[in-house]
């Protein structure tokens, strides 16, 4: 459970300083799907990144799974990201050189689960995440952009995370590509009782999730659902 | 991360630029092996100017006429003046008890004939103890006996390199008769190749008794050197000391006008040692310049990988990775990479001195410290040079990692 209260964030640049994100409170139940929406520097990105222990609050608290994750240092944020959140991003984020399955394996690598679980993991979420068994052993660059954002979401998988983060995943994406990856999303979801925080401007990509929280300057303007 | 884990990655990393992870490591390759190569090169010509220094004979001390430099400043050459006699070596033989043996000899070039073949070579006029102060063997016949010196006997024993050249390849001397100097020798020996020594190369000289070279020869009774073996290693410097007194007492003389001079074979030792150390130092830290930078080249090249990993990284991190696992993904691809410069280096260094030996150049020593020593050197450089690149990685923020383009 994701318990979001009073968050503010202040970016001070040369310029001055810069509220990002402005008293943002919200809670997110395990297993929902839930869009955040907003015009382009509302400040998705920036709660996005609090929501996934990238970053922490100026101000508030974020409180994942009882844990209070506001006041970690640089290391405890890794190992809550290591242990309870799965990443998709909207360039995918693969590395290049490296086979489907290695990059799916990678967060067990520093789960330091051994090494003959971890294929046997890897293989369980890419088929989870729709992709075809004949391109496991393929290098990520020899796939398409959706095939690319399958092995994403298979990677955000692997290590079961309690919450799933996908910021624009679509948005490198023709619409029906875009299409299927939303319809993965779904499914995992409705299936795997998954949580999963889809960050988008697209009010039809917004539209596949149960709940749309809609921002503005940082602050929340609606929060209803779908 | 797991070891295993790591390796592989380190593994995959570096293989993905086998070029430029080639052309980087050249760096420390090439220092590594000219280290090797130095040290082993400096090494083995200082073990070779040992041995040769060695070969004139163990725990040696040579006493010589004429001092080093008079009162007045003005240095005497050695050995032209005449101070020294046969009664001053008896005197050390029997009064000093360091002494083991005692070997005076006069020593001066002659022309030497056999039935119209013509040599110019030294003739030693020794005693029988020369064989064991000066380290000589005969091979064939005998050297040199008191009887004979007694007897004022014009025999003479051939070096090696002598009796080739007067008798030809492998034809025996002994038995033979040589003119001296015009005078009639028979040759009664002839001594064990030692090989050439740069400083005294006994195999061409020959040998006849002390009082035969004063009577025929000199003309006089003072001996041009006087070899003193001391009784152990140990006691060479006290065996200098013992002589310089015996003899300022037998001439008469005060420290200060002393008429001979003293060699010890420990110094010239020390002295060649120490002008070899300072040349094969030199020699290294030229090497050692050269692994710095190196050195400098694999930073570079893990300063331009960080940054195009820049990406990576944030992934890393978004994925749950420590800043310590991150910097000990860069620090360990830095000292693979060295090592596996050093492991080349230092093969081919050993290849090089192999090859210089071979050649016979000189002949190398390769220490095993060295080599430990050049590998250890190689994963400190990985270590120092990748320390500030692996610690930037480490550093990176993963929200601008991950933004980088
Ligand atoms: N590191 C930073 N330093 C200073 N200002 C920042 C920083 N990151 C974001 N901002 C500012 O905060 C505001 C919100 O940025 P954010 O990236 O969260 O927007 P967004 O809603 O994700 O926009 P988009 O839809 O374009 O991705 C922007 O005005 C941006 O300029
Ligand atoms: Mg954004």
């Amino acid at each position: 459970m994701i318990e979001v209260k009073n968050v503010s964030k202040t970016y001070v640049t040369g310029a001055g300083s810069f509220d990002a994100l402005k008293e943002v409170s919200f809670t997110i139940h395990d297993g929902e799907f839930v869009a955040i929406m907003g015009p382009s520097g509302s400040g998705k990105s920036t709660l996005m990144h609090i929501l996934g222990a990238l970053d922490v609050p100026t101000n508030g608290t974020y409180v994942l799974d009882g844990k209070d994750v506001s006041t970690l240092s640089e290391d405890e944020l890794a190992d809550i990201r290591r242990e309870h959140i799965g990443f998709v991003f909207q360039s995918f984020n693969l590395l290049p050189r490296a086979s489907v399955i290695r990059n799916v394996t990678l967060p067990l690598v520093y789960k330091q689960i051994p090494k003959e679980q971890r294929e046997k993991i890897a293989t369980a979420s890419l088929k989870s995440a729709g992709l075809d068994e004949q391109y496991f052993y393929h290098l990520s660059n020899q796939l398409s952009g959706g095939q690319i954002q399958r092995v994403a979401i298979a990677r955000a998988l692997v290590n079961q995370p309690s919450l799933i983060l996908a910021d624009e995943p679509t948005g490198n994406l023709d619409s029906h590509t875009g299409q299927i990856v939303l319809e993965t999303f779904q499914k995992l979801n409705r299936e795997e009782k998954r949580t999963i925080i889809l960050i988008t401007h697209e009010s039809d990509v917004a539209e596949h999730a149960d709940r749309i929280i809609f921002i503005r300057d940082g602050a929340i303007e609606s929060d209803k659902p779908v | 991360m797991i070891i295993s884990d790591l390796l592989e990655e380190t593994f995959l990393a570096l293989s993905s630029n086998k070029v430029r992870s080639g052309l980087t490591i050249l760096g420390i390759i090439i220092g590594i092996s000219s280290v090797i190569a130095m040290v082993s090169i400096g090494q083995g010509s200082q073990a070779s100017i040992q041995a040769s220094i060695q070969s004139i004979g163990a725990n040696l001390i040579q006493v010589q006429p004429g001092s080093q430099r008079s009162f007045a400043g003005v240095a005497t050459q050695r050995g032209s003046a005449k101070s020294l006699t046969a009664e001053d070596a008896q005197a050390i033989a029997d009064e000093i008890s360091v002494a083991q043996a005692v070997a005076p000899e006069v020593s001066s070039r002659y022309q030497v004939a056999v039935k119209g073949t013509n040599t110019n070579t030294s003739i030693v006029g020794t005693t029988s103890s020369y064989t064991q102060v000066r380290n000589v063997q005969v091979i064939e016949g005998n050297f040199i006996t008191d009887q004979q010196n007694s007897s004022v006997a014009k025999v003479a024993v051939l070096g090696p390199t002598v009796s080739t050249d007067l008798f030809g390849e492998g034809v025996s001397p002994v038995g033979q008769t040589i003119r001296i100097n015009g005078s009639q020798f028979t040759v009664i020996g002839l001594t064990v190749i030692k090989g050439g020594s740069s400083f005294s190369n006994q195999d061409d000289m020959i040998f006849i008794p002390l009082s035969t070279a004063q009577r025929y020869f000199s003309g006089d009774e003072y001996v041009t050197s006087i070899s003193v073996q001391a009784t152990s290693e140990k006691t060479v410097d006290e065996l200098e000391t013992e002589i310089t007194n015996l003899l300022l007492s037998r001439h008469h003389l005060d420290a200060a006008s002393a008429d001979f001079s003293i060699l010890n074979q420990t110094d010239i030792i020390a002295t060649a040692s120490s002008v070899t150390e300072t040349f094969t130092t030199l020699l290294a830290a030229v090497a050692g310049i050269s692994l710095v930078v190196g050195g400098i080249g694999i930073m570079n090249m893990m300063l331009t990988s960080v940054t195009e990993r820049t990406k990576e990284i944030g992934l890393r991190k978004a994925i749950g990775a420590k800043r310590k696992e991150i910097e000990q993904q860069f620090l360990v691809e830095s000292v693979m990479l060295t090592l596996a410069g050093g492991i080349i280096g230092i093969a081919l260094g050993l290849g090089i001195s192999y090859v210089v030996s071979v050649l016979g150049i000189v002949s190398t020593s390769v220490s095993w410290s060295s080599v430990l020593l050049a590998f250890g050197v190689s994963a400190a450089i990985g270590i120092v040079f990748g320390y500030y690149p692996a610690r930037r990685a480490a550093g990176m923020n993963p929200i601008v990692a991950l933004r980088y383009e």
